[in-house]
């Protein structure tokens, strides 16, 4: 068959132009606000590791305006990647089948849900002041 | 009583005389039960002769009239032009194929790749022994995965697929997962070479709209995150067993 002349559209700003993708690339930037959080925890345990008042002024130096502007961000963040990776769990698993009848999706994501919402409960609990 | 018009803005090319898409407007009478589908066919034969665009059952089965409808992937057969009143509907041909004229896409990349996964049973015996049997539940875990009709929305649907055409997508890679998961099937070791692959499953990042935008409920998200413990699997145990292959 001849080559037929076609017209291939370019891809740039791709995910500007649909709300989903919108979403898709806010829960990947959010493994950016989370590897930055991760690596604060990582310097408060450092700090923990060095003394009682390395560790005291790193809990000072995060009380500033701009650690809680970036904190939020961070929470905000986190609760949104893992509704994400919660939403998409049921594609992630082969189907799951109780009494020889298929498990609901939704059944599968409320349980991940409610499952983190109790463990973080009990986490808050523990380490209560 | 007077119909009621909407505008529907389609995206025009012709191969031999344009150097780039463009759009061009039609007011449309439309009434209640007429689909983005009829829409066009009414430009057609009443308005505008030389609109091209792909279609033929009417009833979301054959899987010809995929467009981007205001951006959506959508079947022009299974949507209305009421929903889309007074605002109007914009039809552009499926995203990241190559348009050859109008409304209508180049498909071939995605034929090459739907007869690579070998899309057909491959027995593991003689067919002539007898009729294979099978139960209801070895049926459930690949019937979704058949109501594939290659309608091709998901490839319109996946920016991976758009930034990198060399990866298998999705409908192949459900497609392909359709008869790896079928008891009957013994074809699975010829097939894994495509899901290893770095243009196979792990080519998908989970963006999940193409099981979003498929008519038939057939969750290719899904087929291919399984495959990625399939695949993860068959790396470790040809690691481990190397006689095994």
């Amino acid at each position: 068959m001849a080559q037929v002349k076609t017209y291939v559209r370019p891809m740039a700003g791709w995910w500007r132009k649909n709300p989903f993708y919108v979403w898709y690339m806010a829960r990947e930037a959010s493994c950016v606000f989370i590897t930055l959080y991760a690596l604060v925890v990582l310097t408060g345990l450092l700090r923990l590791y060095q003394g009682k008042s390395q560790f005291d002024a790193w809990r000072e130096s995060l009380a500033g305006p701009l650690s809680i502007a970036f904190h939020s961000a961070a929470l905000a963040f986190v609760l949104y990647h893992s509704w994400t990776w919660f939403k998409v769990m049921p594609k992630t698993l082969p189907f799951v089948r109780l009494g020889g009848r298929r498990v609901p999706d939704r059944l599968i994501v409320v349980s991940g849900v409610v499952a983190t919402v109790l463990v973080s409960i009990a986490l808050f609990w523990a380490v209560r002041p | 009583m007077t119909r009621k018009t909407i505008s529907i803005e389609c995206l025009r090319y012709h191969p031999g005389t344009d150097a780039a898409p463009r759009y061009q407007n039609y007011e449309v009478p439309f009434t209640d039960d007429m689909s983005v589908l009829q829409g066009l066919q009414y430009i057609k034969d009443h308005l505008d002769g030389s609109l091209t665009f792909r279609w033929s059952c009417r009833m979301a089965i054959c899987g010809s009239c995929g467009y981007m409808v205001n951006g959506v992937p959508q079947l022009g057969c299974q949507i209305f032009l009421r929903d889309y009143y007074p605002r109007g509907v914009r039809v552009e041909p499926l995203n990241h194929f190559p348009i050859v004229r109008d409304l209508v896409i180049d498909q071939s990349d995605f034929l090459k790749k739907l007869e690579s996964i070998k899309p057909y049973l491959i027995p593991k015996t003689d067919p002539g022994k007898g009729t294979y049997l099978q139960t209801p539940q070895q049926m459930d875990e690949y019937y979704q995965y058949s109501q594939c009709i290659n309608c091709l929305l998901c490839y319109a649907a996946c920016p991976q697929y758009g930034l990198n055409p060399a990866f298998t997508g999705p409908a192949a890679l459900a497609l392909l997962h359709r008869y790896n998961a079928d008891s009957r099937d013994a074809g699975k070791a010829q097939r894994m070479e495509i899901v290893n692959a770095e243009d196979g499953v792990w080519g998908c990042t989970l963006v999940g709209y193409c099981s979003e935008v498929c008519p038939k409920g057939v969750d290719p998200a899904r087929a291919i995150n399984q495959n990625k413990i399939n695949s993860t699997k068959d790396y470790f145990q040809n690691f481990l067993m190397p006689w095994r292959k």
